[in-house]
């Protein structure tokens, strides 16, 4: 009874809220979503304020104070192998972890978008071009193609961020495409274009508003992939390069020392662990908020 | 269905050729000129002769890759820069053990996602769903080189059960069908199966639940079909795409295993490439990339193939 007075009661105030308000609402409800995405924000803060946040300073080594197990007074998480403090290297690796992580998919995204709408709208040999070029890298397990790229590059944070637009290029161009497809062939842009639309009013007014949503959807579950992948090529060694505070690098450098201080070698990898599943279930969140799938 | 099986092959040609070309792209992706990229520190003048020669450097660039491909096609990757060997029995030599991690892993990876993913899709909106979904997200989220540290933590420090690394006592790399070895394969394949598990059973799960929402599903029940007839209906109806998600998993085993093989000194492929990332082996990086795709793309057409057999209505898209 009380369940049917409650839909009665939301069904017009929601009917009144634009499309975004709706998915805003509809993600503010989720509490499991806004717990994760409450402890993203505070990673993210804390990335922003390191330099007020940490206790030491990332750099400073001390050969006296090496390996110090979690708990050690002075170092609440312990020391690295060098006598690094490990919560401060943790907050200041949050920096390029989340840069590596995010920034890789914001290019992708853009890059993806424009190449897929461009061969779903234009289609003909247009989208033959973009398409075929896309299935070729398709070809690659996606590790493997950014190891390769990363690894003719050479190490470096400019060559690991390249590599890894280009690992998540080709599948956003997919999604893309398919969208855009599907969204040209309705009325409404036949309608545009029988009241005399041009191309660039089409898809600027009538296509991009109704594709960007479920790329973006897409684009939000790659960054957990892209974390992921980001650690591991610092892991490989690929990516950052020492002293620089990185997760991925942090447990590379650590990997000797499991034997002596395990405990404090394994932290790094709960910290990008811990991210990457904020990332993955506020992805879901959002696309079950926006409701993609239907 | 022979037409479809040879326009499966015949695209494997242009998709190989394309392949072909990224890869020998990255020798000019790497620092520097692409004959330096090649060439071993102390080479002298006649190797250097040589390879210019081999790789035709004074050429245009269709006919550098034309002759890179001819060699290639005729098992002919270059040489090691770090060990002096050719490229492809440096291969031959590693991918046996890249095949052993994966064939474990599979077994894992795919017994476990199919059982959860089937359970999860009967039960749904139950509490074993959620279990598995819950399985499946850390499982997806979860940096496997990170978890084959902390399996490693766990069993060879803490409770000295298996060993940390290598693929038999003393350093061997030959692999042999016995517990000695075994033991060493445990902790990888475990760590590598991770992913699979959680993809197909994430897969497997929406698979069954969508099925039995099926009209054809409550026809069945209503004609007094038992259960376990219905289920017969559920895995013939699912099987296609579990195949596919499967053999994809595989491809991704095999190409994706390198940080794995890294955590556990694995003598495979991954090791092979890692070797090559240190030393700046180009040559050696380039071979072992192009092999794990080119078997990629070929393991992507046989399951195409195979899904034919099993749903003969792809033929006809």
């Amino acid at each position: 009874m009380s369940a049917v007075a409650d839909t009665l009661q939301i069904a017009p105030a929601a009917a009144a809220h634009g499309y975004w308000r709706s998915v805003f609402s509809r993600l503010m409800q989720d509490k499991v979503a806004l717990v994760f995405f409450f402890i993203l924000v505070l990673i993210f803060l804390a990335a922003i304020f390191a330099p007020l946040l940490a206790p030491a300073d990332p750099y400073a080594s001390s050969i006296l104070n090496r390996l110090k197990p979690v708990g050690t007074p002075g170092h609440v998480l312990g020391t690295d192998e060098l006598g690094r403090d490990m919560l401060t290297r943790l907050i200041y690796g949050a920096r390029l972890s989340l840069l590596m992580g995010l920034a890789p998919v914001v290019f992708a995204f853009i890059a993806g978008t424009v190449l897929g709408v461009t061969a779903g709208f234009v289609g003909g040999p247009v989208n033959t071009a973009i398409m075929r070029t896309v299935d070729v890298f398709y070809a690659f397990p996606s590790v493997l193609l950014a190891v390769a790229i990363s690894g003719a590059l050479g190490a470096g944070i400019l060559n690991a961020l390249v590599s890894l637009t280009i690992v998540f290029i080709p599948p956003i161009t997919r999604v893309a495409e398919s969208v855009t497809t599907q969204v040209r062939s309705l009325d409404f842009v036949e309608a545009a274009r029988a009241s005399g639309a041009g191309a660039a009013t089409i898809i600027r007014v009538h296509i991009i508003g109704n594709v960007l949503g479920p790329i973006f959807v897409y684009a939000t579950s790659l960054i957990s992939v892209c974390m992921i992948l980001a650690s591991g090529l610092s892991f490989l060694g690929l990516g950052t390069k020492p002293p620089e505070p990185e997760w991925g690098l942090m447990l590379n450098t650590l990997r000797t020392a499991i034997f002596q201080n395990p405990w404090v070698a394994a932290l790094p990898g709960l910290m990008i662990f811990a991210v990457s599943i904020c990332f993955n279930l506020l992805s879901d969140a959002i696309r079950h908020a926006m409701d993609v799938t239907r | 269905m022979f037409a479809y099986i040879i326009r499966r092959l015949a695209y494997v040609v242009p998709i190989s050729l394309a392949v072909s070309a990224v890869c020998f792209a990255l020798l000019f992706l790497a620092p520097g000129d692409p004959l330096s990229a090649v060439l071993p520190g102390d080479a002298s003048l006649e190797l250097i002769e040589k390879l210019k020669g081999d790789y035709g450097f004074d050429k245009p660039i269709p006919v550098q890759f034309a002759k890179w491909v001819a060699r290639a096609v005729q098992g002919d990757l270059g040489t090691s820069l770090a060990t002096g060997r050719p490229v492809g029995s440096e291969i031959a030599r590693a991918i046996s053990n890249t095949f052993v991690l994966a064939l474990f892993a599979c077994s894992i990876g795919f017994t476990l996602g199919l059982i959860f993913g089937t359970v999860a899709g009967y039960f749904q909106g139950t509490w074993i769903d959620k279990v598995v979904t819950a399985i499946a997200v850390t499982g997806v989220s979860v940096p496997h080189y990170w978890l084959g540290m902390v399996l490693v933590i766990v069993f060879s420090v803490l409770y000295p059960l298996l060993p940390a690394m290598g693929m038999g006592t003393g350093g061997s790399t030959e692999w042999a069908w016995d517990w000695e070895h075994i033991r060493f394969v445990i902790l990888p394949a475990a760590t590598l199966s991770v992913i699979p598990t959680s993809i197909i059973a994430r897969t497997v799960r929406a698979l069954v639940a969508d099925i039995l929402s099926r009209e054809f599903v409550t026809a069945l029940l209503a004609k007094g079909l038992t259960d376990r007839g219905v289920f017969f209906h559920v895995v013939k109806n699912a099987a296609p795409t579990a195949l596919a998600v499967m053999g994809v998993q595989l491809g991704y085993l095999l190409g994706g295993s390198i940080l794995v093989e890294t955590v556990f000194s694995w003598p495979g492929t991954g090791f092979l490439l890692n070797v090559a990332i240190f030393q700046r082996d180009l040559p050696l990086l380039q071979g072992t990339i192009l092999f794990l795709a080119l078997f990629f793309v070929l393991l992507n057409v046989l399951v195409d193939i195979l899904q034919t057999f099993v749903d003969p209505r792809i033929r006809r898209t």
